[in-house]
């Protein structure tokens, strides 16, 4: 037996854009009488031409990938890339327009899991039914029940209607139910969105283990890079229903990631109002420019702090402002905040300039995004947030030999490099 | 790799329509599971539960039983109206029900089906298993009042043709789910027939003899023409087999008998194969 559990050769799903056929039987009729006789279909609006209406297009576009068996594969893609569609082509929701797909093994989606739950029915009653729906035998359910209840961590509730079941509930207990079924191919899209924490850990050990050690094959789709750095070995990048990567994770996210914010990195940024987001609405304050003082200054080397200048307008003079400024990573995740609360100070009406240092030092190699913000005291002394300008400005911190010679591990640090300890050896030996 | 085994292959546009059987056949428990579903979601949170099975063909008995039978004057001679139209009312049902309740089945389940693979046609068969559970409550009922008419001797005469239950049961089913899938086929793309699927139902009970004896009805049985017509509905020698064996009235025309199962035949096989066509890619225009 082979070793490749699914196969994907060119295949193809196309969609006929708008309305799919006639909406009613009369319409479509109506159509395909006009043709008939030659004449213009009645049904087209004005100025349509025939062959408008019935664009295709394309949602997946000759796709073609092999999955080894125990492989777990991740699938990025923007939304509308066509990820969801690939996934219901795999696990026969829908067929292809063109191409084939082989598969050994049983599968299992666990798209959207707990769908087939009835309110009406116990958890108990649901966990057979969602088995059976999944594709177990009654038996083979009964067999794992215990399993699927303690892993869903709603024991007690068990003899309940799931319509009275937190939502979180619902999610647990459908997704013990799919993480039990023992197939050999598991499709899993967003499904850990939901539940808390401590669960989403608990099944992604759950199926990093099933693929280890049972050599299950696992296909991923998920926005959030966390999950896929831990689980996926491996990721495919769907663009426009078009293959464009297939590969090592990392350079997976890496060429899907720069797409979500579309990053820049300039010297000196100029706002525009539908940048800046105020608090309360009002022409009052305007952080109108921020400059990286030194010539590309965006590539800060670690253990370097930033330098930079700040432009804010003010209608009138205004006492006790301060600046804040936060940082985050790539993924939109905020690393750290710095302020200048202790140096608070007055805008003058009309244009002020600022110079400014803040620290970096602490960040480890790789991509930021700043936020900054601009506060003060209101009259009864509280901090109020005047103007924010959200993720605009890039930066990055390079990677410096001099400083630390290491290659930094985003997924295993963090973005914090404190440096190196001090430690001392205190007994001697024996 | 020359010869490669596949478990599962998914191609794009067969030609060869395919009935999943094996699946089918592994999906037995699915199937049980289902009917147990619709059995139990059906009736949870009513205080009567499963005697609702029993109010409705109850009451529209004892209704039509007034209107057509006493006022009207349409029953059949030497049988009580009551037996009379509680028969016709229980064997309606479950053909109605068939019907009723698969034409929605694409629709209805759109959400479990858009999200899993299992073969679709455990779900017309679980939906049309669950009618035999309604149906059996409610021929238990009639089978009462049967007895007691037998008993107390009002010229009801049950007969050796009750062993032909099974077959009018299996043909009623069949028929009924053959036409609800065909219309649920359909309803994927035209929205219309959930429409007129529940009226067309109702008015079709008035082209049987449902609320009527056909039999005493001049018009409908002295005259050949109308009378072959309207034995074309394969529902009607299906209703006349059920009668004549439990309460011994009207007769069996065997010649229409056959037609009707010929209809029944047809009607199953070009559901299945809509059905089939359909199912592999209805979530995109449902």
């Amino acid at each position: 037996m082979s070793d490749i559990a699914l196969k994907v050769s060119h295949v193809s799903k196309e969609y006929r854009l708008g309305a799919i056929g006639g909406a009613t039987l009369r319409g479509e009729l109506q159509s395909k009488f006009a043709k008939l006789r030659g004449k213009e279909d009645p049904n087209l609006k004005i100025g349509e031409k025939a062959h408008e209406k019935n664009e295709r297009f394309l949602a997946l576009d000759d796709i073609s990938f092999e999955v080894k068996k125990g492989e777990r594969l991740g699938i990025l893609g923007h939304n509308g890339a066509g990820k969801s569609t690939l996934l219901k082509l795999i696990c026969r929701v829908t067929a292809p327009t063109k191409g084939e797909i082989c598969m050994n093994g049983r599968i299992t989606s666990m798209l959207e899991v707990g769908t087939g739950f009835h309110g009406e029915l116990t958890g108990r009653e649901n966990v057979y039914l969602n088995g059976a729906i999944l594709g177990l035998s009654k038996a083979e359910i009964a067999e794992r029940f215990d399993r699927i209840v303690e892993f869903s961590e709603v024991g007690q509730f068990i003899d309940t209607p799931v319509k009275r079941y937190s939502s979180g509930m619902n999610v647990k207990l459908g997704f013990s139910v799919a993480a039990h079924l023992d197939s050999e191919i598991m499709i899993m899209d967003e499904v850990l969105a939901v539940g808390d924490m401590s669960f989403q850990k608990k099944c992604i050990d759950q199926m990093r283990k099933a693929a280890e050690d049972e050599g299950r094959t696992i296909l991923y789709v998920s926005h959030n890079m966390h999950t896929i750095r831990e689980l996926c070995d491996r990721c495919i990048v769907l663009d426009h229903g078009k293959l464009i990567f297939d590969g090592d994770p990392e350079k997976a996210i890496e060429l899907y990631l720069p797409k979500a914010g579309e990053e820049q990195y300039m010297e000196r940024w100029l706002f525009s109002p539908d940048q800046r987001h105020q608090n309360v609405p009002s022409d009052l304050f305007a952080v109108e420019m921020f400059q990286f003082t030194e010539k590309g200054g965006f590539d800060i080397p670690q253990g370097s702090n930033m330098n930079f200048f700040l432009r804010v307008r003010a209608k009138e003079d205004s006492h006790s402002m301060f600046f804040r400024m936060i940082y985050y990573d790539k993924e939109d995740s905020q690393v750290g905040m710095t302020d200048s609360k202790t140096e608070d100070f007055m805008l003058k009406a009309g244009e002020n300039l600022f110079e400014g240092t803040c620290n970096t030092a602490l960040l480890a190699p790789g991509k930021y995004k700043l936020k900054l913000e601009l506060c003060g005291y209101n009259l009864s002394g509280a901090e109020y947030l005047y103007e924010s300008i959200d993720r605009i400005v890039h930066f990055c911190i390079t990677e410096n030999k001099e400083h630390r010679n290491l290659r930094w591990h985003h997924s295993w640090w963090g973005e914090c490099d404190f440096g190196e300890m001090t430690i001392r050896h205190l007994n001697s030996g024996n | 790799m020359g010869e490669q085994h596949w478990d599962v292959v998914i191609r794009a546009q067969e030609k060869k329509i395919h009935i999943d059987l094996k699946g089918l056949k592994k999906s037995r428990d699915l199937i049980f599971l289902w009917v147990r579903r619709n059995f139990v979601s059906r009736y949870k949170q009513t205080v009567l539960g499963p005697a609702w099975a029993i109010i409705q063909p109850f009451f529209t008995t004892v209704v039509f039983s007034l209107v057509f039978g006493e006022i009207a004057g349409l029953g059949a001679a030497g049988v009580p109206n009551f037996i009379f139209y509680l028969s016709g009312t229980v064997i309606w049902t479950l053909f109605s029900n068939c019907l009723n309740q698969n034409a929605t089945t694409f629709v209805a389940n759109a959400g479990i089906m858009g999200k899993v693979y299992f073969p679709r046609l455990v779900m017309p068969i679980a939906t049309a298993l669950s009618q035999y559970i309604t149906f059996g409550i409610q021929f238990a009922f009639m089978l009462i009042f049967v007895i007691y008419y037998v008993i107390t001797g009002q010229g009801v005469h049950p007969n050796l043709f009750i062993l032909f239950l099974p077959l009018v049961l299996i043909q009623t089913t069949v028929l009924g789910t053959g036409l609800g899938i065909i219309i649920s086929s359909l309803t994927t793309k035209y929205r219309d027939l959930s429409m007129a699927v529940g009226f067309f139902v109702s008015l079709w009970q008035y082209a049987s003899p449902i609320a009527y004896d056909m039999f005493s009805r001049r018009s409908l049985y002295e005259r050949r023409f109308v009378y072959y017509f309207y034995m074309l509905n394969p529902v009607t020698p299906i209703i006349n087999m059920f009668r004549y064996s439990f309460l011994g009235t009207g007769e069996i025309d065997w010649l229409y008998y056959g037609i009707s199962w010929v209809s029944t035949i047809a009607v199953a096989a070009i559901g299945v194969r809509m059905f089939s066509k359909v199912e592999r890619t209805f979530m995109d225009t449902v």
